[in-house]
């Protein structure tokens, strides 16, 4: 139940309009040490999103629920009567007058700097008029000190223990400035038994609430014992004040002090920070101000030093006269370090999921293995380099290189007939995107299918390493039953040889230091075509052979490197990534001709089913 | 974001613009011009050529009133005569008001003789607006205030014509309902294009049309987001007698481009206290305390920044207060006051990163002008910001005084001060 002078209390519960995430884990976690009962985020309004959004309560996760609406949000928690609006200074109009309409939502607190202050007077006038509150604009908000926080009101949760806002005080105070909002709580938590409630009207011209409204308030509410207010140059709210205190409206001892005495020893047109902040009359000015409150009955220190001083000497006199106790501090839960907070200050550590070995982009530059990015560029490292550092983390030598660039060329494409790029153009004649297009020509790769490099290199080392002479080779495969991987063309024969394997041969007798299993695989060959001519050295096999002799060759690999790279599959990497360039070229032909979907002449098929008797 | 006066060219323009929105039959067209100290003259007259066919009215177009007590206002002259004036007056040092500044700026229009002098003035109060009218306008209106009418408008139901008839006395005659209809379409030009001021005075009526002679108008800044088209291309003038250094200008550059707030005052540049102050209301005390202690005279600079800017722009508003306080040696040494209250939700420790960056940077030049900082500072992170500047400290061999929140915010300010 809330009483009329009340806001907010240990049941308020509350809209987020925006999606705060850092706000909203504050609000949460003062409500977990204040040992409220329930979160006071009943739900959060976010215009481009709507679902659940997952929060900390402790320990412990909570789901609150997330709308694009305010109204739709007001219609399922008919309970809730208050909105933060950290909707911007654009916004903040029409999202805080929908609010007001809400029939529930009594008190709708504006965080936006400028708002204009015609808009800040209609939210003003429209919210008195409906006996309702707007907070703000220009403000963090305030709070009930054990009962509810507004947004980001009193920074950390260190801080909140600091000041001892987990739990009710006996002082109402009540500011301009948001920013002095949490110096007050400090202060008054040192000179007093603490805060009952604080609130920041925001430092605009034309607050939604004054400070009076709430000084009013203050007065109202009998767990309030001294009211405290800090007010500034410009504008005339502490006049108010003033004539309240004349009329007897206030009772209650009120500290005040009105802060910009300088402004009088300052050139005339310095705008301070706020916008309000500027006295075009001698009755705006601070040292007016603070004479004016001072002669109503005010205590007004000397200066803003003796704020504190001034609050402990009136809270003391209160507590002489039984008006204020000292409060028996409440055992307050801690909230568990943030992950993250404690991972940054080397609190704590957790062994990780994944690790990486090739690359690293979390510096000022992009790492290849040990290369920058523009060592990679200067160095003209090449396709291939960079193939060496990441597939290999090794910075191969020049022709090492350049014999993978000499791969990727001649692997590149093989025309539009081949199983691969027929299905990737099948694809895209279906309408595909280039990347399904692509991945349905990349999954043909496979043992029929360019996918014979490693199964190649993998035979013929085998063969060489134990000593089989080709003859014996030739013999156990034939008794095995297994085509030598590598061996025979379709086309292709003796008569006819493949300008591709000559071209990769070429370069190997050219550059390589050795080339033993290129000669022995050509051994092989030359019993094999003795039987039949297109059993020739094709060029799956012609690579897989030539880069085990490669690697051989540049003495940067160990012998367990050199198995690792044909277990693992590396060599069938280069021809996937070489047809890549070649799939991709046949797909975009495809889109530029605006091919039609592809279907298959029947008369191409063969219907054989089963006769009806037979099934 | 503040109320904000504009130049009398620019409510003039607008006032030719946008009253025709409400208004049928306004035949004031707007001819005013703009001279100010890079104007091209014979262009201006290229482009206006009733310039050389009408008597015309010069006066200085630079935020202050009074003008014609001041004797600045040239009135029925021909082009020769207004080339003559500004010649004269283009950069003429003058005291109005007991501020001394340049005549830059100056308003020509055509001049137009009349009997009548009207005044009207809208005024922006808490939950309405005030609408005042009499018709004895013109200088003497403050003397004969007892015959200003006035009309609330209630900020959100408005006004009707009802109102605005009650304070246009029906010894106007045929005109009067003229000047009512003027008065309402007016009052809407006043809502519609964000002022918060708006006086004409005086206005006149000459063969049936209102002329307004003399406007001062001030702008809600705040509402350059809806109003950007209707505003024309206007842009808002210091008051008289500021020009702002080049190190305001760019620090108001800076605060135009972000969300956060960065703002500097040069009071003194020999002044021996400068400040870096977190936050609006802390900034005020922090200068309040120094002026309490008898050193306004030593205060440097007024400034602020808050709503959490970013390490790169504290660089820049840092590196912007150190380069001008370490321009000039003092004997007494320079005293850097870094404070603030106990921040809601700005990261101490990633601002105090800016802040670093630039001490480290300017190390000799603060050695040198014999630089003592003091630094008080609470909030998010402010364990770190504060370890961080213990640290420099050493490192730089500067002296460097750190306190948090259990220190009181302004204690640093006697401190400094040695009080």
């Amino acid at each position: 139940m809330r009483m009329e002078y009340e806001l907010f209390n240990r049941e308020t519960t509350a809209f987020v309009y925006g999606f705060q995430v850092n706000a909203i884990q504050r609000m949460l976690d003062f409500d977990y040490i204040c040992l409220r009962n329930t979160p006071s985020i009943a739900a959060i309004i976010n215009p481009n999103q709507s679902g659940t959004h997952k929060a900390f309560w402790g320990a412990e996760e909570i789901l609150l629920p997330m709308y694009r609406t305010i109204a739709e949000a007001s219609a399922d928690h008919s309970e809730v009567e208050v909105m933060v609006n950290f909707a911007s200074h654009r916004s903040a109009f029409d999202t805080t007058m929908e609010a007001l309409k809400q029939e529930s939502i009594h008190t709708v607190a504006v965080i936006a700097e400028g708002v204009p202050e015609r808009q800040a007077r209609i939210m003003a006038t429209t919210a008195r008029k409906l006996g309702k509150t707007v907070i703000g604009p220009a403000t963090v908000g305030g709070l009930v000190a054990g009962a509810f926080r507004i947004g980001n009101t009193a920074g950390t949760i260190e801080n909140i223990v600091a000041s001892r806002l987990y739990r009710p005080g006996c002082v109402g105070f009540v500011s301009k400035s948001g920013g002095m909002l949490n110096e007050a709580f400090n202060i008054i938590s040192r000179n007093s038994n603490g805060i009952f409630e604080g609130i920041a009207v925001g430092g605009d011209r034309y607050p939604g609430s004054t400070m009076l409204d709430h000084i009013l308030r203050f007065e109202a509410n009998p767990k309030i014992a001294l009211i405290a207010c800090l007010g500034e140059l410009g504008g005339e709210d502490e006049y108010r004040i003033v004539e309240a205190l004349k009329k007897g409206r206030i009772r209650k001892p009120l500290v005040a002090w009105v802060t910009g005495t300088c402004a009088s020893v300052l050139p005339a047109s310095v705008q301070f920070g706020h916008a309000g902040a500027k006295a075009d009359t001698q009755r705006e000015t601070a040292f007016s101000k603070n004479e004016a409150l001072r002669e109503a009955g005010a205590h007004v220190p000397t200066s803003f030093d003796d704020y504190g001083e001034m609050i402990r000497q009136v809270y003391q006199e209160l507590m002489d006269k039984g008006l204020a106790k000292d409060v028996e501090e409440p055992e307050v839960p801690t909230i568990p370090v943030d992950y993250s907070k404690a991972l940054a200050s080397g609190m704590i550590r957790r062994p990780t999921t994944f690790i990486c070995t090739i690359s690293d982009d979390r510096g000022e530059e992009l790492l290849y293995a040990n290369k920058t990015i523009s060592e990679v560029i200067e160095e003209g490292l090449g396709i291939g380099g960079a193939i060496g550092l990441l597939w290999f983390k090794k910075q191969l030598p020049d022709y090492a290189a350049r014999f993978i660039e000499l791969v990727l060329q001649i692997t590149a494409d093989h025309g539009p007939a081949v199983s691969g790029a027929h299905n990737a153009i099948v694809a895209s004649c279906a309408g595909k995107d280039l990347i399904s297009s692509l991945a349905s020509g990349l999954l043909t790769i496979g043992p029929r299918f360019g996918g014979a490099i490693d199964d190649a290199a993998r035979e013929f080392k085998r063969a060489y390493e134990t000593d089989l002479s080709p003859e014996e080779f030739v013999v156990e495969m034939k008794r095995k039953g297994i085509n030598i991987p590598g061996i025979g063309h379709r086309i292709k024969s003796v008569k006819n040889p493949d300008v591709r394997v000559q071209i990769l041969v070429d370069y190997a007798r050219r550059n390589f230091a050795t080339t033993e299993l290129l000669d022995y695989a050509q051994q092989v060959e030359r019993l094999t075509t003795a039987k039949k001519g297109n059993l020739i050295l094709n060029v799956d096999g012609c690579i897989g052979v030539l880069f085990l002799d490669l690697m051989s060759s540049c003495h940067l690999f160990s012998k367990e490197e050199i198995d690792q790279v044909v277990r693992l599959g590396y060599l069938n990497g280069l021809f996937a990534l070489g047809r890549t360039i070649g799939l991709i070229g046949h797909i975009l032909d495809q889109k530029r001709l605006g091919a039609r979907l592809y279907r298959h002449p029947t008369e191409d098929i063969t219907y054989m089913l089963p006769s009806r008797d037979g099934i | 974001m503040a109320q904000r006066g504009i130049r009398e060219f620019d409510a003039k323009r607008m006032l030719a613009r946008s009253l025709p929105h409400y208004l049928d039959d306004l035949a004031y067209k707007g001819e005013v011009v703009l001279v100010g100290p890079d104007t091209d003259v014979e262009e201006v007259v290229a482009l206006n050529s009733w310039l050389l066919r009408k008597r015309l009215v010069i006066k200085p177009d630079q935020l202050f009133g009074k003008r014609g007590i001041h004797g600045l206002i040239l009135l029925d002259a021909d082009w020769d005569a207004v080339k003559e004036y500004l010649a004269k007056n283009m950069g003429r040092e003058v005291e109005i008001g007991g501020v001394i500044g340049n005549l830059t700026h100056f308003l020509i229009e055509p001049f137009v003789p009349h009997e009548n002098e009207y005044y009207v003035a809208i005024r922006s109060e808490y939950s309405s607006d005030a609408i005042y009218f009499s018709t004895e306008g013109g200088v003497s209106v403050e003397e004969n205030w007892d015959r200003v009418l006035q009309a609330q408008a209630d900020i959100i139901s408005g006004i009707d014509s009802g109102a605005i008839s009650a304070i246009v006395p029906a010894d106007l005659g045929e005109e009067r309902q003229k000047v009512i209809e003027f008065i309402s379409a007016l009052y809407l030009f006043y809502v519609d294009c964000g002022f918060v001021y708006l006086e004409i005075n005086p206005f006149t009526i000459t063969d049936g049309t209102i002329m307004p002679l003399d406007m001062v108008a001030k702008l809600d800044d705040a509402e350059e987001f809806w109003c950007r088209e209707r505003w024309l291309d206007l842009s808002f003038p210091e008051p008289f007698g500021r020009t702002p250094t080049p190190e305001e200008s760019y620090i108001k550059d800076l605060d135009s481009k972000t969300g956060s707030s960065l703002k500097l005052t040069i009071l003194n540049p020999a002044g021996r206290v400068w400040t870096m102050i977190a936050g609006g209301g802390a900034s005020v005390i922090y200068a309040d305390t120094i002026c309490d202690l008898g050193h306004s005279c030593d205060l440097a600079n007024y400034g602020e920044y808050s709503g959490d800017p970013n390490t790169e722009e504290t660089y820049h508003y840092t590196a912007t207060i150190l380069d001008l306080m370490t321009r000039e040696r003092d004997p007494r040494g320079r005293i850097l006051l870094i404070g603030g209250a106990i921040a809601n939700f700005t990261d101490v420790a990633s601002t105090f990163k800016g802040i670093v960056m630039a001490l480290r940077e300017y190390r000799d030049r603060l050695k040198e002008s014999d630089v003592k900082i003091y630094v008080r500072r609470g909030g998010p992170n402010y364990e770190q910001g504060l370890k961080l500047m213990r640290s420099l400290g050493r490192e730089l061999d500067i002296p460097i005084e750190v306190f948090g929140p259990e220190m009181h915010m302004t204690r640093i300010v006697p401190m400094a001060l040695g009080e």
